[in-house]
């Protein structure tokens, strides 16, 4: 598209266009009422001077006859800038007055006529003017005409037609010219969006669209737009981070998968040994649906996709269920899972909170036996040796939030890095030996997030307690969607 | 791909007719081929319109219906069989597997749901759940296994003469197990059905349960009742049937 092309495709040009006829037309009707009013305005003022004028000599010819009518025709068509006067016998002939000539059958017809004339006293060659005449009979067949000249008024109606011709020429330069340069104006900073746009287009998206000091809408448009970017390069970065992070985490175990896969296939073993290989492979590989899983779930609880399922139940409910769970298992571990729950009501949702909730007291009995004293796996059945350590799952309301923790008495996680532990598929160094996917923290934390609370790790001293802070009214007033 | 001891177990129980309706012709194929090596006859109906047709035509146990279907969507097929007064369990199978699919999945009136990629061991253990639920409800107030008595009313469990204490979990546990006797149940449905979670822990939580009940139930006995099956889960039933 050409330059120009671009120009008149502007919005602001076209608006210019309408505008311009708009006006043209308002302009017009301005004039036109004008030179009517005026043209009426002269017509009624020859009128009356003329009717004025007949009464006058039609009293003189009553009083003093034909010849006192001459007599007084004769007088002011003398005067300067007199009106025309003609004063007929019956059989046509001229008997007195200023007019020489007069369109045909001017005379024949009493009554109000225009006429081309010619006064007696200019060359007859001379263009002929209009005139406005009134004819009337007087008794005996004589006729009289007075009649008034239209120059002026021609000459009124030519200054108005000339003064429109004008304002018209004057509206239409100045309203192209006008659109033209808001158009340009507009389109330059247009283009200057559309460049930026087409470089974020192929890739660069830390460049911003530029904003003026005007604030007008352009900017504010800019500004939204702006922050519209700064979201997306979030959300871009946030997804490039999780997509390294799978393709480390979901690599590692599948290349396992495959050498195994590929030991056993290699070595010449027995069908016992290729059963095992099996086994594993299968092992391997609910672990890997199990990471998989864990990741769309944290993903829709981030996407608050979920939030259709909130309900209202009681937290304390929901900790009394885990603690009743893990229980044995913390204690196959040498560790004691209690709980201290009080009646804590909530709206959201159970199955995802019961989730988190689980996935902290897993953490909290893998990573929570004290690093200091060493226990070595007590055998079943044997009393474990006195004052097992002890994870201790709370239910209670704070304020508006509801609080769900779970505090152990490991080693904790220093404050530097606590920040990190949340992040997916983290599993901070002291606990890369230890089976799992890195995914429990994140979850809770997205399930938080789902519920407009957070997930805070603080210092048990010794140990780790996380806490899931949840507002105790998340579903409600602010609608069941984002 | 089945343990002995699971595929003993299933052939000794009725035939099944199940209708399969499953548009990825691979699994399709592996379904039927596995259904009926454990004895079963599956029928397989590869869009939503046949499957609906077939499962019209009636006879079948369990339907096993994928939720994305080429012309007509696995939860409207179930819509449309129940409307018509079919009440023929439904197993819904779907890749998507997040709690809310879920529960939209048995509200609409399906009722089981598994998350793909599933295990054949799981889906053989919920089907036939599923059918025997259909068949002959197991509604006694007294479930007996061997010399193990389980009294739903007094919650009462005496194995011989000895009467046994257990948690009240615990009875839950075993009420479950032996309401479906002689079939398999893995942990998944254990999760759901005593304790109506429906995540997946990452740890060997429901084993230290079992592993606690069996200590009440079956320690100091000669005969154990509870078994586990391997690569699937448990199992309670009379060592010699």
């Amino acid at each position: 598209m050409t330059a120009f092309g671009k120009l008149i495709r502007t919005t602001a040009f076209r608006l210019t266009l309408v505008y311009l006829f708009l006006f043209a037309l308002f302009a017009a009707s301005l004039l036109g009422y004008f030179a009517w009013n005026t043209r009426r305005l002269i017509t009624e003022q020859i009128t009356s001077n003329v009717n004025e004028e007949f009464s006058e000599l039609d009293a003189t010819y009553a009083r003093r006859g034909l010849r006192g009518l001459v007599y007084d025709i004769e007088n002011r068509a003398l005067r300067p800038g007199a009106n025309l006067y003609l004063v007929t016998t019956p059989t046509g002939q001229a008997l007195a007055g200023n007019v020489a000539a007069l369109g045909n059958g001017v005379m024949g017809t009493t009554g109000w006529s225009e006429t081309i004339y010619h006064r007696l006293d200019e060359p007859q060659n001379k263009r002929p003017h209009r005139a406005l005449v009134r004819v009337s009979e007087l008794t005996n067949g004589f006729r009289l005409l007075i009649g008034r000249d239209l120059e002026e008024r021609r000459r009124i109606f030519g200054i108005v037609a000339k003064a429109a011709q004008w304002s018209l020429l004057i509206v239409i330069v100045l309203g192209l010219g006008g659109g033209i340069f808001v158009a340009r104006r507009v389109l330059r900073r247009i283009d200057a969006m559309t460049g930026t746009t087409r470089r974020i287009m192929e890739g660069d998206l830390s460049e911003r669209l530029p904003v003026g000091r005007s604030g007008d809408e352009l900017d504010r448009l800019a500004d939204n737009l702006n922050a519209m970017l700064a979201r997306i390069e979030t959300l871009m970065n946030g997804l490039k981070e999780v997509s390294d992070n799978i393709a480390h985490d979901l690599k590692t175990p599948l290349t396992r998968l495959r050498n195994r896969a590929e030991e056993a296939l290699a070595a010449s073993g027995s069908g016992a040994d290729y059963r095992q290989a099996l086994e594993r492979t299968i092992e391997e590989s609910d672990g890997l649906i199990r990471t998989f899983n864990a990741l769309l779930m944290i993903a829709r609880a981030e996407s608050g996709q979920v939030r259709g399922d909130m309900a209202d139940f009681d937290a304390a409910e929901v900790a009394n269920g885990i603690q009743e769970l893990y229980e044995p298992l913390a204690e196959d571990n040498g560790m004691v899972l209690r709980v201290k729950a009080v009646p804590a009501p909530l709206h959201g949702n159970r199955e995802l909170i019961s989730q988190a909730l689980a996935n902290l007291v897993e953490n909290a009995i893998k990573y929570g036996k004290p690093a200091t004293a060493p226990r070595p796996p007590a055998p079943p059945g044997v009393a474990a040796a006195a004052e097992p350590p002890e994870i201790l799952i709370e239910a209670r309301r704070e304020g508006d939030s509801v609080l769900l923790s779970v505090t152990d008495h490991g080693p904790g996680i220093p404050e530097a890095d606590r920040q990190h532990a949340i992040e997916r598929f983290v599993r901070l160094e002291a606990s890369r030996t230890q089976p799992g996917s890195g995914l429990g923290l994140s979850l809770a934390s997205a399930v938080a997030t789902l519920h407009r609370g957070e997930l805070q790790l603080a210092d048990a001293a010794p140990g780790l307690r996380v806490t899931l802070a949840i507002p105790a009214h998340s579903g409600e007033g602010q609608g069941e969607r984002v | 791909m089945l343990t002995e001891t699971q595929q003993s177990a299933t052939e000794s129980e009725s035939q099944m007719r199940l209708l399969i309706i499953e548009d990825d012709r691979e699994s399709a194929d592996y379904l039927v081929k596995a259904f009926r090596e454990v004895g079963h006859v599956a029928d397989l109906a590869s869009d939503g319109e046949e499957g609906l047709s077939l499962a019209d035509s009636g006879g079948y146990d369990v339907l096993v219906v994928d939720r994305m279907l080429p012309k007509r969507d696995g939860l409207s097929v179930i819509g449309a069989l129940r409307d018509k007064g079919d009440h023929t369990p439904v197993l819904i199978l779907s890749a998507l597997g997040q709690v809310d699919d879920r529960i939209k999945g048995l509200r609409a009136g399906g009722d089981d749901y598994l998350p793909k990629p599933y295990s054949f061991a799981e889906l053989l253990a919920r089907v036939e759940v599923l059918s025997r639920r259909h068949g002959g409800p197991a509604e006694d107030t007294v479930y007996k296994v061997g010399d193990l008595e389980l009294d739903r009313l007094s919650h009462r469990v005496v194995r011989g003469k000895e009467e046994l204490t257990l948690q009240p979990r615990e009875f839950r546990l075993l009420e479950y197990l032996m309401k479906h006797a002689g079939q398999v149940v893995t942990r998944t449905m254990l999760l759901e059905n005593v304790w109506d979670y429906h995540f997946d822990p990452q740890t060997n939580v429901i084993d230290v349960h079992v592993s606690r009940l069996r200590a009440k139930i079956d320690k100091g006995f000669d005969r154990p009742l509870l078994h586990t099956i391997r690569g699937a889960g448990y199992m309670i039933r009379d060592g010699i049937r």
